[in-house]
């Protein structure tokens, strides 16, 4: 009885000791259980948006918005589903899986870790706080463009400067903590080139986050500082540049969607050998490609910006780098279709989520190459063009890949199988929405159709109704998704085993399913 | 400029290679466009060929772009969905176990960058054209402020306001839209064909950006800076587009009209415009020389009041909240006559309220000032002339 003195709490009511549990936790899978969970409900939060916004958008003239709350939808949409949704899942990801992976007993730093997630609801709360002050929610976009954000922001736009940077920080903490990890926690005998790809890709992520949020902080610091303190960094009329801020917020922003991606590429590279029962093709180029991805992502933040009047050799400069992505992109789709090629695959719902990922993400490489083309830009920039783009790499990018993680490692944390033929019929529920609400927006770009406007030309009519209905199913599909999960996590479709499906290979397959609490305390080796 | 001519060599060869997929994506185009209903197509489903040289360029780049991405995607995918049907384990039950080829990675490593080198060419060729904006034959002189364009004709010194003419019952479903629904403006900048028109965009407030789609002009209006942009359009017609960078609550309504007229048309309409101008001047002498009534003031104020106040003020003058403060009771409007014109003269800085002393006449201002402390219940009884704002300048 002694011996259990210290692990036992003093007598407390239990929903009381329960909360504490949750708040003091410093078990990485309990971590990474918050930050899922938190994600996902940012995930509902944004999306609700999405459907307030959709719903306007489904026919011209204004229904039921203003324009000015239409904006606030969009910027808040577009910052909740960054910040709060993809990233907080990546992370929550990671702490799952990269310490069952690399064979550590928790993360490095289990305090920091516990530290980063709890800044985020408070960094939320400030941020969506800003609906209910005067003035109304930040209404400039989530790309923050001064002046428009500086002079004409909202009262609330400070709070948005302080809970973006809570949000920094926590990504920094997180990103440290990967780091640390994985460079010190790795079971003997695993190797940097043996590390399982989604370590990999977390651990190049984890340095572009540590490079860029502090370059956000600094952009959203002038902000404050051109606000309150008279500072001119970013008006002419002081001697500043409007511009300046987007090169700063761009420099920032493009390894922000690789920061979105790159996690994602990791999963596929993980579920497709599994279902294909092949060892995945090319694992040193997969390596490469992800690191010559993560350093061009630095030298193309231009192609956001060349409408801005940037000189031709700017405007070349970047147009070359643009395209030079899409060289270690498509090593990556040849890589995986090549591990599929001639294995012995079968379509489970994590398998299913991957194809479907790497089927509509090159979809969106397309036409991001497309954009690359400055000539061609000018007439895409800022239509639904580039809308179209960017959810075609980010929802099936990130979204999808998410989503097939969860359904491949679920039964290990759950150690229940989920129904199999819900997922199914989730996946295609989910294609089908997605895109017939992004798809036609290409369309509507091509013919003239500004992004983020609350009301436009006639000809737009019918595609902005048929993205409205999709948007409608894509969202239905989001609760089908969260009855899936509990259903499995409550029993589902029976215990799973410990190796969970027939040819997964790597160490978390090698536990019990579900993970007991503590695992690796003795490292495994590997050979 | 000699250094340029092989340039220009290669860039008629490519333009010649390119045509050719140009047509097979047009008729396939074609194919799919027939078997889709008909109110779809209102929109269509290509990037717009425009009227300039520029701009056709620009849409045989998409198409080549495009086809590359549809070939690339034909081959990935194609290969993709073959190994989905072959290789289930339901019939290919023995995995292969290859992981690794040397050949094949430098092969699909270097043949992508072979096509891209390809597609970077021509792209190449057309940026440079259109980022050469000498010998231009008309300049003009484009001002966004939110939510306007100010055109200026700098080499003549003609000037005016183009705001969005779509009635705000259309906006809000009362009455039924009309055809260019939100691309109509009262007056669209008028441009000479066959001649090269320079544009030169600033901003007066936030970031605007100027994009007439059948040009293929897209340029950023960007307060304290000057951008440059041309176009050269051969046909005359009407063109139209809209704002393109968020630039605030009416974003949406703030569209671009040209008209594209003959040389000489344009000579004698630029003729109109100062005659015109001239006639205002003896308007404005005229309207300050007399007093006028509540009865004659009122309704010129209150259409004043719909096309330039109601989007942010409100038609019944109820504002929206703290950014776009109420006019029923205000402060201002019910107060001190003196601050009522200051503030509509010169605005608030670095507010919406933008300064209306250079784009509303003197009786203008004074009926709306008049209108906004009679109307919504404000019932103040008093007049403003023209004569005071005149004075107040
Ligand atoms: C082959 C790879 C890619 C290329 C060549 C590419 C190219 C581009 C270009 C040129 C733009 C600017 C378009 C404009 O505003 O005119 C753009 C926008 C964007 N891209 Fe990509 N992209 C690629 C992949 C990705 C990926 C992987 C992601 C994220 C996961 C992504 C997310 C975005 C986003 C969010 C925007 C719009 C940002 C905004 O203005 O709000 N892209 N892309
Ligand atoms: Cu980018």
């Amino acid at each position: 009885m002694i011996a259990h003195a210290d692990t036992i709490p003093p007598a407390r009511h239990p929903l009381i000791a329960w909360i504490l549990r949750w708040i003091l936790t410093t078990n990485h899978k309990e971590i990474g259980t918050l930050y899922l969970c938190f994600s996902f409900l940012m995930f509902i939060a944004g999306g609700a948006m999405a459907m307030v916004f959709r719903l306007e958008l489904a026919q011209p003239g204004l229904q039921y918005l203003g324009a000015d709350f239409y904006n606030q939808m969009v910027t808040l949409h577009g910052l909740i589903m960054v910040f709060g949704a993809v990233m907080p899942a990546f992370v929550g990801l990671a702490n799952w899986m990269i310490p069952l992976m690399i064979g550590a007993p928790d993360m490095a730093l289990p305090r920091l870790n516990n530290f980063s997630f709890w800044i985020l609801p408070f960094a939320f709360f400030m941020l969506l706080s800003s609906l209910f002050m005067q003035g109304g929610a930040p209404n400039f976009g989530w790309t923050l463009y001064a002046p428009l954000s500086t002079t004409y922001g909202p009262p609330s736009t400070d709070y948005l400067i302080f809970g973006v940077h809570l949000m920094g920080i926590s990504s920094i903490l997180g990103a440290i903590n990967i780091i640390v990890t994985i460079f010190n926690l790795r079971a003997p005998g695993m190797t940097l080139m043996k590390m399982p790809l989604f370590v990999w890709t977390w651990l190049i992520t984890a340095f572009l986050l540590i490079m860029v949020m502090p370059v956000l902080a600094g952009a959203v610091t002038m902000m404050l500082t051109d606000r309150h303190f008279g500072t001119s960094f970013f008006s002419a009329a002081g001697g500043g540049d409007p511009v300046m801020f987007q090169h700063v917020f761009w420099f920032f922003g493009h390894p922000e969607v690789y920061i979105m991606i790159l996690p994602g590429f990791g999963i596929a590279s993980q579920i497709i050998p599994t279902f294909a029962r092949k060892k995945l093709f090319g694992y040193n180029s997969m390596v490469y490609a992800t690191a010559s991805i993560a350093f061009l992502s630095f030298i193309v933040w231009g192609h956001h910006m060349f409408t801005t009047g940037m000189p031709l050799v700017a405007e070349l400069f970047f147009m070359y780098m643009t395209m030079l992505i899409a060289v270690p992109t498509g090593v990556k789709v040849f890589n995986w279709v090549a591990t599929m090629w001639r294995g012995a695959m079968t379509f489970e719902t994590p398998m299913l989520f991957a194809v479907g990922f790497v089927v509509m993400f090159t979809i969106g490489g397309f036409s991001g190459l497309m954009l690359a083309i400055v000539p061609a830009d000018f007439q895409y920039h800022d239509t639904f063009f580039v809308v179209a783009h960017l959810h075609y790499v980010l929802y099936p990018g990130a979204i999808f890949a998410m989503m097939g993680a969860i359904y491949y490692w679920l039964p290990k944390w759950c150690g229940n199988m989920y129904n199999e033929r819900l997922g199914k019929i989730h996946f295609w529920t989910a294609v089908f929405g997605l895109n017939l609400t992004f798809f036609p927006m290409h369309f509507a770009g091509l013919g003239g159709m500004p992004r983020r406007i609350v009301d436009y030309a006639l000809p737009f009519a019918d595609l902005n109704l048929v993205s409205s209905i999709g948007a409608g199913i894509l969202g239905l599909t989001q609760f089908l998704f969260l009855y899936i999960v509990v259903d499995a996590v409550r029993g589902g479709s029976g215990k799973a085993t410990g190796q969970v499906w027939d040819s997964a290979e790597g160490l978390e397959w090698t536990l019990p399913s579900p993970a007991p609490l503590h695992t690796f305390h003795k490292p495994p080796q590997v050979d | 400029m000699r250094a340029c001519r092989p340039i220009a060599t290669i860039s008629a060869g490519v333009g010649a290679m390119i045509r050719f997929p140009a047509l097979l994506y047009r008729s396939l185009l074609a194919g799919l466009l027939l078997t889709l209903p008909h109110s779809v197509l209102a929109q269509g489903w290509d990037m717009r060929e425009g009227v300039t040289d520029i701009s056709q360029r620009i849409q045989t780049l998409h198409h080549v772009s495009l086809f590359v991405c549809l070939a690339v995607g034909i081959l990935v995918f194609g290969a993709m969905f073959y190994t989905i049907i072959a290789h289930r384990r339901s019939v290919h039950p023995e995995p292969a176990n290859f992981h690794e080829s040397t050949k094949v990675e430098v092969i699909w490593t270097l043949i992508p960058t072979l096509i891209l080198i390809g597609m970077a060419v021509p792209a190449t060729i057309t940026l440079r054209d259109i980022e050469d904006n000498s010998d231009a034959d008309v300049t003009v002189l484009i001002t966004g402020s939110q939510w306007k364009w100010h055109y200026q004709y700098v080499d003549v010194g003609i000037g005016f306001y183009s705001n969005l003419s779509t009635p705000l019952e259309q906006i809000n479903n009362e009455q039924e839209k009309g055809e260019h629904y939100l691309l109509e403006v009262d007056n669209p900048l008028v441009i000479p064909s066959g001649l090269k028109v320079r544009f030169l965009t600033a901003s007066d407030d936030v970031i605007h950006s100027w994009w007439v789609p059948d040009f293929a002009v897209k340029q950023d209006a960007i307060p304290g800076f000057i951008n440059e942009a041309w176009t050269l359009v051969d046909v005359p017609g009407v063109y139209r587009g809209q704002c393109t960078e968020l630039c605030g609550m009416n974003h949406a309504y703030m569209p671009v009209v040209v008209e594209v007229v003959s040389a000489e048309e344009f000579n004698t309409w630029i003729e109109d415009q100062r005659i015109a101008m001239e006639l205002a001047g003896e308007a404005a002498v005229a309207a300050r020389s007399r007093d006028w009534s509540m009865e004659e003031l009122m309704p010129i104020g209150e259409a004043v009041y719909i096309q330039h106040c109601a989007t942010c003020h409100q038609p019944d003058g109820s504002g929206q909240g703290i950014t776009y403060p109420a006019q029923a009771g205000s402060l201002i409007a019910t107060g001190p006559v003196d601050v009522h014109i200051d503030r509509v003269l010169n605005g608030v800085v670095d507010t919406e309220m933008q300064s209306w002393a250079p784009q509303l006449s003197d009786l203008d201002i004074a009926a709306v000032i008049t209108y906004e402390r009679n109307a919504f219940g404000n019932d103040m009884g008093d007049l403003v002339q023209p004569l005071t704002i005149f004075n107040s300048r």
